[in-house]
């Protein structure tokens, strides 16, 4: 007989061996999926890993990929700590990158250690506006913090088209919606001479190493979590739930909105409305990868980014639509979450003991 | 002014209303169904856009409409049974199971349109539902024309929604199904099986939502478009809970919300070119987190949703 048998504490490997079994598995099953409908699984396997990793340019640009992915993962794995179901990462970050653009288009002039800072502070005040109704929703109302978040994504997104075929359209743009440029002193310099790699990397890194330490070290980063076990029990220990919960909400929407204004400032220069391939999605993905360790979305990232690269470039190559990436991030945040269960549970063979 | 209200008076808008609230009604009777039972199913705005793409689909490819209804339906029902093997055998985060599952239905459908249709970009088009246009329905006062000029969907809908809440309120099986959402001890110690129990809601309720896609595609348009489902999942969601998971407030939300929509629209080409058109589009969404803001504090939520179940365990 094959029974589940619950367990204090999961050993190391198996920490790591879990979400990388997942993300193994949710590759092959995808490729199986391109053996059903005739294309050979190993070669694709193949140019996806050479896509992604195969080269230094392709390396940069799994790197560049990361960038967003590491704020919208840090994002979701801070809030989801605190069981706020903040679903709403792909607005926020359209929101700092909105707000990037309003600051960094010349509506001030300064040396670019005065711009800098201020674009990417903005932007991440404008996320944390963007996730402060859902939060205060929350805890003024009731009301399901996944529904708001999730709906104000459209809003959000009909805000910025709005935007960008009215007050913020640009006149030298041929017409097309789109913002106008960043200024230089506003941008952020590039890591790397001819590639698309900038320093919104090194931010996120950073911003990983600091909320490790705050969610492990800090009595505040200790709260959120007790917060997200047992909401009844922290406020009998003299928690500020409702603070706290708001808190961690806007925490979380800053992130997302550094990762707009992260790829404004970065990468694309200029907004537009397809400037997210869904990062706010994918890093939901990326944060329940890393099992909500703030350290651990590095990696995760770099893996998710991985995946959408290499799929980008297996996709050209074969004539497979880029929606393939789309189906093994989906495949894996289910088999992650199946696969925390071998984190909390082992498998007994045998009787039980009486 | 007094042409923004004239409006409600025309039989057009009041065919726009009901057109617009029946894939609404149809989702949130699916979503009211799995949260009556304990479940939350945040598949659905995926579960939409499978339905809408697979009862498309089996149409143009030659199928009869209403085998169209069948595979929409039949899709919503596998991905409820995945939906109920991770949360109510597996016991798992509703909301991340959900989440994963729209990731997993969306990707999936768009995935399989650009395989059958790897460089068009007109979308193909069927030949979709055709108002009943029934002449005894034309001839009853005020209703009959408006309702004459619906699709049968919209009446398989309403159909729908009659008899759940029929059979929620009148039957031994709802009695279940309510107890299960409040007290599944209680209906284990009445010798039925939760698990199985919820596992039919689950599946039932995920072919509702997918139907209430198969509408977009087969009866509202004659064509499937990426991001057309655009978030009517989650505003279900949100109006289970505005109807306070009751079938026939369900449906008076839905029509509710059908008019306000419909209202949108005309103010949109009354207001011509001096408001945004994109104000007006937010105004659905932003009326759900209204309507949900509002509903919330007094929400009586079932008390076992979420909650997953294990025998002998409290």
């Amino acid at each position: 007989m094959i029974r589940l048998e619950p367990r204090a504490a999961a050993p190391a490997w198996l920490v790591l061996a879990a979400p990388l079994g997942a993300l193994a598995a949710a590759l092959l099953l995808a490729t199986a999926l391109l053996a059903a409908i005739g294309i050979a699984p190993g070669p694709a396997l193949r140019l996806m890993v050479e896509g992604a990793l195969g080269s230094p340019f392709a390396l940069a640009e799994t790197a560049t990929r990361a960038t967003p992915l590491l704020l919208t993962g840090l994002a979701a794995a801070i809030a989801f700590r605190a069981r706020f179901w903040n679903i709403g990462g792909e607005g926020q970050l359209y929101l700092g990158a909105l707000a990037a653009v309003a600051v960094g288009a010349g509506a001030i002039e300064g040396p670019p250690w005065l711009l800098v800072p201020l674009v990417l502070a903005t932007g991440a005040a404008a996320g944390a506006l963007g996730a402060l109704l859902p939060a205060l929703g929350k805890v003024g109302a009731g009301a399901d913090e996944v529904v708001t978040t999730l709906l104000l994504n459209f809003v959000i997104a009909l805000f910025v088209q709005m935007m960008l075929e009215g007050p913020m359209k640009d006149p030298m743009g041929l017409g097309w919606p789109q913002s106008p440029p960043l200024l230089d002193e506003a941008s952020l310099p590039r890591l790397v001479e001819r590639q698309r790699l900038h320093a919104g990397l090194l931010l996120g890194l950073g911003l990983a190493l600091l909320l490790q330490l705050v969610v492990s070290r800090s009595v505040w980063g200790l709260g959120v979590r007790a917060v997200g076990h047992n909401p009844r029990a922290a406020a009998y220990a003299g928690l500020p739930v409702g603070r706290t919960t708001v808190l961690v909400a806007m925490l979380s929407g800053a992130l997302a909105g550094l990762a707009g204004a992260g790829e404004v400032a970065g990468l694309k220069g200029y907004l537009t409305a397809d400037l997210s391939p869904g990062y706010g999605y994918a890093g939901i993905v990326v944060a329940m990868l890393a099992g909500l360790s703030p350290l651990a979305v590095i990696p995760a990232a770099f893996l998710v980014a991985a995946v959408f690269v290499g799929a980008d470039t297996m996709g050209r190559t074969l004539g497979i639509s880029s929606y393939f990436a789309d189906l093994v991030v989906a495949l894996a945040l289910l088999f992650v979450l199946v696969g925390g269960l071998s984190l909390r549970y082992r498998l007994r063979f045998g009787r039980a003991a009486a | 002014m007094s042409e923004a209200f004239e409006i409600l008076f025309q039989a057009s808008f009041w065919v726009a209303a009901i057109r617009i609230a029946t894939p609404l009604l149809f989702g949130t009777l699916g979503a009211l169904l799995g949260e009556r039972a304990g479940v939350l199913n945040l598949g659905i705005e995926g579960i939409f856009v499978a339905g809408a793409m697979t009862g498309w689909l089996a149409v143009y490819l030659g199928a009869p409409l209403w085998w169209g209804v069948a595979v929409a339906a039949a899709s919503g029902a596998i991905l409820g049974l995945l939906h109920a093997v991770l949360t109510v055998t597996l016991a798992l985060s509703q909301h991340v199971a959900g989440l994963g599952i729209t990731l997993l239905a969306t990707a999936g459908s768009h995935f399989a349109y650009r395989l059958a249709f790897p460089t068009l970009t007109q979308p193909p088009r069927i030949e979709p539902f055709a108002p009943v246009g029934w002449a005894w329905l034309e001839a009853v006062p005020l209703l009959g024309p408006v309702l004459a000029q619906q699709t049968p969907l919209t009446f398989l809908a309403i159909g729908t929604a009659l008899l759940l809440a029929f059979v929620l309120a009148r039957t031994p099986l709802g009695l279940a199904i309510r107890a299960l959402g409040d007290d599944p001890a209680a209906v284990e110690s009445q010798g039925l099986s939760v698990a199985g129990l919820r596992f039919g809601c689950v599946v039932v309720g995920s072919a509702l939502m997918a139907v209430g896609g198969a509408f977009l595609t087969m009866s509202a348009f004659n064509a499937f478009f990426f991001g057309m489902v655009s978030g009517r999942g989650w505003i279900c969601i949100a109006l289970t809970v505005f109807a306070s998971w009751r079938p026939l407030k369900a449906l008076a939300g839905a029509l509710l919300f059908g008019a306000f929509d419909a209202w949108q629209l005309r103010l949109q080409t009354l207001a011509g070119g001096l408001v945004p058109s994109q104000v007006f589009l937010m105004v659905p969404y932003l009326l759900s987190i209204v309507a949900l803001l509002l509903a919330a504090r007094r929400a009586d939520y079932p008390r076992a949703l979420m909650k997953p179940w294990r025998r002998g365990e409290r």
